[in-house]
């Protein structure tokens, strides 16, 4: 079966985007997991030949607001600093601790477009669509959420170099 | 929109490379004539080149075991499976208001709820046991993750009991829905194949305890109690009532603090 293949190349990226959401792990896999289960019981209203990642990441996000909505964990993130894989390729794990926790600091909603956008690089259309909310909605919570971590990246990490002009 | 009027829109678009070249011309032009924006768009650009960077390094993980499983395609009669075990069982799990109907229920009250575990228990043992490729979601390869992941869920600390002693080794576990929470279900097989499960959820009230109860529901027996905060059923289509009750006997041994 086509879309079972796909479904596993998939999982590393939805494994990505579910970390950087909910700033944690085991919750991301968790969520991930749960992604899984409730594609394959939907996978009748998939239509065949339309992406299938856009698909999937509808899904995890309507899975996402539904168990965010069912425990009222709103952004539990405070001090407690998620671990996050750090081969020896990446230069700056100030920077990346950094990062992840200003990312855990946006709302919400501001978080999901930024991710999408950046992460997953998926157009703004597709934004809209994964999300359900209009193409301008995406340009204001991107701009949002762009300006905030600046400003928090700028204020709390002496290790950045934003600074920096070419 | 004319060519002059930048809007915010543009500059993101910008900083995500994303403009055709005219209109990308003509932003550059107009951020070269106020360095302030320059620099902010220059940030953004940064930064989305550092969040990628971050997470990385998730794109080259090895793929857990419990999610390459929930990836994988499921067999068309495992549905079958589970519509047949609710005919066989005759159960109608959404007329809660029936069963309270049930004269044992309303005039005894000695345990609330007791027996309607023992009969959970059945279901999900009738509906998961016969599974060949996939009786449980967590494999027992994974035991710590399995366990950790329930207790999470159900909110106690759940152990999986060790019951090799008695020829029964853990093949894994699931999380189920249940009346008033999740429930776990741990899943045992001896060497001849035959299967045990043990389904464990929490008790609204605290501190009470019975004895062990038996029940038969169709063709599975259960033993079922409650200790504490937790009541357990013990269940299974395979096993004579004796070799049951020795088997709840030690569960219930190896769960003693």
């Amino acid at each position: 079966m086509d879309e079972a293949k796909r479904l596993v190349e998939l999982i590393p990226r939805l494994r990505r985007y579910a970390r950087a959401l909910v700033g944690e792990r085991a919750s991301a896999d968790d969520l991930v997991q749960d992604t899984l289960e409730r594609a394959w019981a939907k996978l009748h209203l998939y239509r065949r030949g339309t992406d299938l990642r856009a698909w999937l990441f509808t899904v995890m996000h309507n899975v996402h607001v539904n168990r965010v909505r069912a425990t009222r964990t709103s952004d539990p993130l405070e001090d407690e600093m998620p671990e996050l894989a750090q081969p020896g390729t990446q230069p700056d794990a100030l920077l990346v601790r950094d990062l992840d926790r200003a990312i855990a600091r946006l709302p919400a909603d501001q978080r999901a477009v930024l991710l999408l956008v950046t992460l997953e690089e998926m157009s703004y259309e597709e934004v809209a669509r994964t999300l359900g909310i209009p193409i301008g909605t995406v340009m204001s919570r991107l701009s949002r959420a762009r300006e905030k971590l600046r400003a928090m990246m700028l204020g709390q990490s002496p290790s950045t170099k934003l600074k920096l002009v070419k | 929109m004319s060519e002059s009027a930048i809007s915010e829109a543009d500059l993101q678009a910008y900083a995500d490379g994303r403009l055709p070249e005219g209109r990308r011309a003509a932003v550059e032009a107009w951020l070269a004539a106020r360095p302030e924006e320059a620099e902010r768009v220059a940030a953004y650009r940064r930064l989305a080149h550092e969040v990628r960077a971050a997470y990385e390094a998730m794109l080259s993980e090895p793929v857990p075991p419990r999610l390459a499983h929930a990836a994988a395609p499921r067999a068309p009669w495992r549905r079958i499976a589970i519509a047949a075990a609710w005919v066989a069982l005759g159960i109608a799990i959404g007329a809660p208001a029936g069963w309270q109907l049930r004269p044992e229920r309303t005039v005894t009250q000695v345990v609330p709820d007791s027996s309607v575990i023992a009969r959970r228990a059945a279901i999900a043992h009738a509906t998961y046991s016969p599974e060949v490729r996939h009786p449980v979601e967590v494999g027992a390869d994974d035991e710590a993750h399995l366990v950790a992941w329930l207790s999470k869920r159900l909110g106690v600390k759940l152990r999986a009991p060790k019951l090799d002693e008695a020829g029964m080794s853990l093949v894994g576990g699931r999380l189920l829905p249940g009346d008033n929470g999740p429930v776990a279900q741990f899943m045992y097989q001896s060497q001849n194949g035959r299967r045990l499960t043990l389904y464990v959820r929490t008790e609204a009230s605290r501190n009470r305890e019975t004895a062990f109860r038996y029940a038969r529901e169709n063709n599975v027996g259960v033993f079922y109690w409650i200790d504490r905060e937790v009541g357990y059923a013990l269940a299974s289509a395979d096993l004579s009532k004796d070799e049951l009750l020795r088997l709840a006997n030690l569960v219930y041994k190896r769960l003693e603090p």
